[in-house]
Parts: structure tokens; sequence; C-alpha cells
């Protein structure tokens, strides 16, 4: 990305390197920062997974006591899994997706020459930093933070174990998160409402500007309710209110419930963006227009709006009351329709197309598989009296991986690979991105699809140590996290790489397939691009 | 520029990191000085333990200062062409939004208790203690017994025409403005913000009458909550218009451009509307009088 070439734009005046990468108000910059940032918390994230699949290789402990936390191993064991979740959330997903490709491609997409508000668009990265710091450090000052993402009360409020100051670190560190997020959606609703070029209409934008749109709303209704909710939990732990505490009338629920309507919502903010993604990856690879256009765009509202009404479906064993519970089984199977449009629609777009099998369209293809199979045990888990049976185990462990590891992360990988060349101006290898490809997609399906039978065996979430019954699975599965994580190693290298040695392209490097606005420029685009506004003329998605 | 087109492309800026590394400090700091406080200790590294906290408040403050006195002076530069004051528009309205979320979860909290009060005596078994229940489901009543709440057609009623009216004073001042009368905008807006005082005073005499501490229990958590959440964006309500009003005498708003303005009197209706829900939620108790029957 630094050297710049010579194709550039007359006044591609970047300016000095601390001016440029501290004080950026460049949504390409920024983009940069976001994926940099996002690479080095998805390996900080993996790491921590590689450690608890060592310790659940075998039966019995034989890794997390020679951690340095000074406390059970069960709560050691809980600070891991509660590391693993929030970094990958907070830290790994959501700035690739939204802060790192959508901010390097959004603008771009729509013809605008930047985001909306490009100082606010450098604040939501700066914040991640101080946040990540003190996430880090709730997970190793005290005893560590050992409630999982959920943070639910009272084991966040009264146990022993989080009594300290790590507790109140991650709960900060989710409010300077929160803001993050909300200045974001902020910005890209606005870049996307005010900023579209000349006939660039909204039944005319880039379905990733449609995904992100969506993202966007959701983030900006759902996040401050977690922000209400954590900061109850803030004064519940340290000035004595009781929202919480049934002891003085309130209600450990009323956590739950602030929790997961963000908590919902939050999974399709971290899928939809890959969604869009993957639609240009396969509209590209097929050398055709997105199948159903209009409906990929609205199936993906229709989820935005569903999704913030099925909350409670993580809540089944509550106790809830039976109506209730209903209700939220049937809001949440109906969230599979417009999922389904979109599965079908992608099919469809691939269906006489000409396809090539590039290493993005790999991932592509491989997420429309896995996260059917996510999709899938999604409708069984919707099923309250199912989820009764499974509720917590390992079924629940397999299900959302298969969303997440292999729904919004493929859709990370592949953007990668898609728009690497457009970002560096040099192409990945071939060869060995194949070989990436398929060790990843091994690797993963390794851990995963075994974790559906321990789960319906009965094996339980959040435990370090399981009877001898399990160990088979477990076994395999430890042995896939080994492949996933020499393969993501293999990935780092592809990297640097690539952006050291990759081959230069041109502007448009996938050809005739490749149609929308950032593939009119070079790779890699000018500083500031668009400083003429594009005009779009006709309609790019009938033909 | 060479561009050609109206957007704004804003220069580099130092703000934003000086804003999120006080934002970290603030945070990191509040963290300790709750844990130092909670083990009475009221010295960190030899000073007042919330010396941190106060640290990165400031810089946060002065970042804020600095950030909007470059977005001024851009105004003033000619930056903000009509498309780009469309952008702040929306950037405020969507602002607005994000923050009535943040106040769903406390009234979603107050009406989780005030709707579905819960009897002492079925809270037992949540604490460990199964023998004296007779109902678990027993319903409680609302505000709890023991609380003494405030006459709403007391000092909240006032507060309330104190807020409707620094509502119309508000609208004055800019219809004043929007047609070239200096004057009236001046005295308009600056009741405003007086008006914004008055309510806060009331408030804080209230609060230091209240019959019923902070720590009483879920009332008194989700009164607190949800009127103290409220009353912080009161104070920054009657900042951001007091801005203006100094603005407003250095001679920056036109009968064209005066969006600072606006967005802050947009901002004061938010507040203004919160408050009424407050008043007929809370305070008037109405919802958990019609679910009582």
């Amino acid at each position: 990305m630094a050297t710049a070439s010579a194709d550039h734009h007359d006044h591609d005046h970047a300016p000095g390197f601390f001016a440029r990468w501290f004080m950026s108000t460049n949504h390409k910059d920024i983009g940069v920062l976001y994926l940099w940032y996002a690479g080095i918390m998805g390996l900080i994230g993996g790491a921590v997974s590689l450690v608890m699949r060592m310790e659940l290789q075998y039966p019995g402990l034989q890794v997390i006591q020679n951690l340095p936390i000074d406390a059970a191993s069960g709560h050691v064991w809980n600070v891991l899994i509660t590391a693993h979740g929030v970094i990958m959330v907070f830290f790994f997903v959501m700035p690739a997706l939204i802060g790192g490709f959508g901010n390097y491609l959004l603008p771009m997409m729509i013809g605008a020459p930047d985001m909306a508000f490009p100082r606010l668009n450098n604040i939501s990265f700066w914040l991640l930093v101080p946040s990540i710091v003190l996430l880090i450090l709730s997970a190793i000052v005290d005893t560590g933070v050992g409630t999982g993402w959920t943070v639910y009360p009272p084991l966040s409020v009264k146990d022993p174990n989080h009594s300290g100051i790590a507790m109140d670190l991650a709960i900060f560190s989710l409010h300077l998160a929160g803001a993050s997020s909300i200045l974001g959606a902020v910005n890209f609703i606005t870049t996307i409402f005010n900023m579209r070029a000349p006939g660039m209409t909204m039944h005319r934008m880039p379905l990733f500007a449609w995904a992100m749109l969506v993202t966007a709303f959701l983030l900006l209704l759902a996040v401050p309710v977690l922000g209400g909710g954590i900061t109850m939990l803030l004064t519940d732990r340290n000035f004595g209110t009781t929202f919480f505490d049934p002891a003085g009338g309130g209600d450990p629920v009323l956590f739950q419930h602030l929790f997961w309507f963000f908590g919902h919502p939050e999974v399709y903010i971290m899928i939809l963006p890959s969604f869009g993604l993957i639609s240009h990856i396969i509209s590209t690879h097929s050398k055709k227009p997105i199948f159903g256009y209009l409906g990929m765009a609205y199936a993906m509202v229709a989820i935005g709006v569903v999704g913030f009404v099925v909350w409670a479906h993580h809540m089944f064993t509550v106790g809830l009351g039976v109506n209730v519970e209903w209700y939220f089984l049937l809001a949440t199977m109906v969230i599979a329709v417009p999922t389904g449009i979109k599965i079908f629609s992608w099919i469809a777009t691939m269906w006489g197309g000409s396809i090539s099998f590039t290493v993005p369209m790999l991932y592509a293809i491989a997420l429309l598989i896995l996260f059917t199979i996510g999709g899938v045990t999604g409708v069984a888990l919707a099923n309250a009296t199912f989820d009764f049976a499974v509720h917590d185990t390992y079924y629940v462990v397999a299900h959302f991986h298969y969303t997440l590891s292999m729904g919004a992360v493929f859709g990370i990988i592949g953007a990668f690979y898609h728009w690497i060349g457009k970002m560096s101006g040099r192409q990945y290898p071939s060869v060995i991105s194949h070989i990436q490809f398929w060790t990843f997609f091994i690797g993963v399906n390794l851990i995963f699809f075994p974790q559906h039978f321990l789960g319906m065996q009965g094996m339980p979430r959040r435990y370090p140590d399981y009877n001898d019954a399990y160990a088979g699975w477990h076994f395999i599965s430890s042995l896939g996290s080994y492949v996933t994580f020499a393969s993501a190693i293999l990935f780092v290298f592809i990297v640097f790489y690539t952006i050291m040695f990759g081959r230069r392209v041109g502007a448009n490097y996938w050809g005739e397939g490749a149609t929308t606005l950032e593939w009119t420029v070079s790779s890699p685009p000018p500083f500031h691009t668009f400083e003429e506004l594009p005009v779009i003329e006709k309609d790019p998605n009938h033909h | 520029m060479s561009a050609k087109h109206d957007y704004h492309l804003v220069n580099p800026s130092p703000w934003p990191m000086t804003g999120a590394i006080s934002a970290g400090l603030m945070t990191f700091g509040a963290a300790n000085f709750f844990n130092l406080n909670k083990n009475g200790e009221s010295l960190w590294m030899g000073l007042p333990a919330w010396w941190m906290a106060a640290l990165g408040f400031i810089g946060v403050l002065v970042t804020m200062f600095l950030w909007w006195r470059d977005v001024v002076s851009e105004a003033h530069d000619g930056d903000h062409k009509p498309v780009v004051q469309l952008g702040l528009r929306y950037g405020v309205i969507l602002f607005i939004i994000s923050e009535i979320m943040f106040f769903v979860a406390f009234f979603w909290a107050f009406f989780d208790f005030s709707l579905f009060p819960r009897a002492v005596t079925a809270i037992a078994p949540l604490i460990g203690d199964f023998s004296e229940i007779a109902n678990p489901n027993a319903r409680g009543i609302w505000p709890p017994e023991g609380i003494h709440t405030f006459d709403p057609l007391g000092v909240p009623l006032l507060n309330t025409l104190v807020l409707l009216l620094s509502g119309t004073t508000v609208t004055w001042a800019h219809h004043a403005l929007l047609e070239g009368n200096r004057r009236a905008f001046m005295w308009g807006l600056g009741l405003t913000v007086l008006l914004g005082m008055t309510f806060t005073g009331l408030q804080a005499l209230e609060y230091a009458e209240a019959a019923f501490g902070f720590t009483e229990g879920a009332y008194p958590s989700t009164f607190f909550m949800a009127t103290g959440f409220h009353g912080a964006h009161v104070i920054i309500g009657t900042i951001f218009l007091a801005v203006n009003w100094f603005r407003g005498a250095a001679g920056h708003f036109t009968e064209k451009q005066h969006f600072g303005f606006e967005a802050a009197a947009w901002y004061w209706h938010f507040v203004d509307v919160v408050w009424l829900f407050l008043y007929v939620a809370v305070y008037w108790n109405l919802f958990s009088q019609l679910s009582a029957g």
C-alpha cells in the first residue's frame, strides 16, 4: 500500500506518514487500518481457541492449570472462552467487515469520494484501540472476566471471581467499542443516503451497499440498548442499585432481555456484510449479474427487521412461559424465509454462469454450503422443545460457529482474496492460496462438524473437562483446530507475500464479471477517488 | 482542491486520536477509581483516586472543543455546501435516534419492574431461602411498599411546564433567526438556556428532597437512572444551546446557514419529549395503574 504506482491521479497528494495513518480522514486508509487491526485480533482470538482445543484434546486437565491465572481451573477456562468470544465478535469480525471492507469499498461502490464524516470515521477506529487494551487487561488482571460475552448477572455482579476491577474494565471496553459502532453506523447511513453518485438510485446500489445500510441500522438501534444494559450492570456493581438483583426487587432476566435485544441483531450485524460481499464475488466469478437483485436487497431488509423481534429464542430455558416461547419460536423460523431467498438466489446466479473456481469463489461457495448447514441447525434450535434438550451444549456451539466461523469469517477471507488486488495493486499467489482454502475448509469442518454429535450426546458448553465417552470426537475436533491454525498462519504468509511480491494487476483484473465502480479506478486506487463524480446512466442490475 | 464536487473532504485531524486516548484514560481511570473506592482507598499513585478519570474527562472536553472549533471554521470557509449540510442533518437525526434507543434500555427496566412488580416473598427462592415462599409468582405492588414517591402535580408538573415553555422559546428564537431579527433570536435562545438551567436546578432540589436513596431497591434504581440520564441530557442540551448563544453573539449565523443552532434545537426537543414520557410513565405511574386495573 505504501508505494504509489505511476498511473495515479495527478492530484494524488497523500499526507506524510504520521498524518496519513494517525490523523487519517481518508476512507481507504482507515479501512486499511481496520483490516490490519482485525487481522491481528483474529490471530489473537484464534490463538486463544487453539489453547482451548489443546485442553479439550483429551479428558482431564492438561493445559489450563499451567496458565498464570490464580483461580480454579473452571474459572480460568471461562476466562479463555470469554476472551475468545469477545475478541472474535467485537475486535475481529466487526472491524474487518464493517470498518475494513465497509470503509474501503462502500464509498467507491456508490461513487462517493469519501465517507460523509471522515473525522468521525477515524475516531470509530481509534476508539477500538483503548477498547482492546481494556478488554485484554480485563482478561489478565485479578482473576480475569469469565462470564462469557453475554456478561449475565448475577455471575458478573455477585460472583467472587468478578468482584475486582476486571469486570469493570470489560464493561468499559464494551462501552468504547459500542460508541465506535454507533458513530460508524451514523456515518455509513449518512454516506449511503446522501452521497450516492448521480444516477445511483437506491435500487441501483450494489448489494454490499444494501448490506451495509441494513447493518448500520441494526447497529444504530441495537448497540445503545446494550450500552444501557451494561451501564446498569456497572451501577449494580459499584453504586448499589438493584436492577438485576432480586433481593432489591430487580430481575436478572431483565439483563438477558436487554443483552439479547442487542445480541440477536448483532449476529446479523456480523453476517449481513458477508452476504453483501459474497454477492459480488459470486456474480463476478460466474460472469452473471446477481439473480433477483431486488429480492436480494429486500431479503436483507427483512432479515434486519425480523431480527429485532426474535431475541428471546436465546432464553427459552429461563422460564418465559409457553405462549411467549411459541411466539419467539415462530418469529425465529420466519427468518429462514428471507435467508432462503438469498441462498437460492446465489445458486441461481451461478446457474448457467461461466464459473471460474478462483480462491474467492471457492470461499463464497463454501460459505453457501456451510452457512446453510448452520442455518438448518438454526431452524432446528428455533424449536423451543428441541432447544430445551440441547441448550448450552456443543450443538449450539457447532451451530453458531457454522454461521460465524464459516459464514462471517469465510466472507472476510473470500473478500480479501477478491479485493486484495484492488487494494494493493498485487494479486495473490494462486496455487498456495488454493492450498490455503482447502486446508482451512477441511480444518474448520473437522473442528465443528463433530461438535454436533458431542452436543447431541449431551456435552455441555463451557467446561474444560468431560466424560471419557466424548473423547473421540473431541480429539478429532482438536486435530481440526491444528489444521485450521496452520492454514491461518499460511494465510498470514500469503498476505505478506501478496502485498510485497504479488503479480501487479490492472484496474479490472476479474474482467467482464466485475461491474461495480471500484473496478473503474486504478489498482491501488488513487488517494482520492472520484474527484469527478461518476454518472450511472443505466441500471446495472438489469441487462 | 481540484475536486469537481460539493462534498467536503476533511483535512487530516489529530482530534479523533486525542479523543480516543482521552476516552481510554477516562474509562480506565473510572474503573480504577470505583475499585479503589470499594476497597476504601482514597489515593492512587499519591493523588486523589479519581485523577485519571478526571484527566481523561478533561481530555474529552478539550477534544470536543477543538474538534467543533475546526468544524465551525470549516463552515466559515465555505466547506459546508448544501449537500454537506444535508449530511449533517442526517447525522444529527441518526445520533438522536441512537440516544432514544439508550433511553429504551432504562424504560425497559422501568416497565419490567412497574408492570410486573414482584412480591418480596417471590424473591426468596432466587436468593436461596426456600422456606418463606408461599407463591413464587405472587404479584407485588408498584411503587414498592415503603417508597414515598413524588407528587406528580408538584415540582414534576412545574418542570414539565418549564421544559414545554423552553420548547416554545427555542422555536421563537428559530423563527426570529429565519426572519433576520437577531435581537429576538438572542432573547429567545437566552431564555431557553435559562429555562434549561431552571429545570436542572429544580431537579437537583427534588433529588435533595427525595424520600428514598439511590441504593434502596428497584424503584430508586430505575427512578434515578432514568431521570438522572435525562438530567445529564438536559445539561448537555443546555450547554449545546449556550454555545449557540455565544456563536450568535459572535455573529456566526445567517438566515440561510445556521445548522449548529438547529441541531441544538432538535436535541432540545428530543430531551423535552423524553421528559414527557418520564413524566407520564415514572412520575404519574400511569401505565402501572392501568395494568393493575
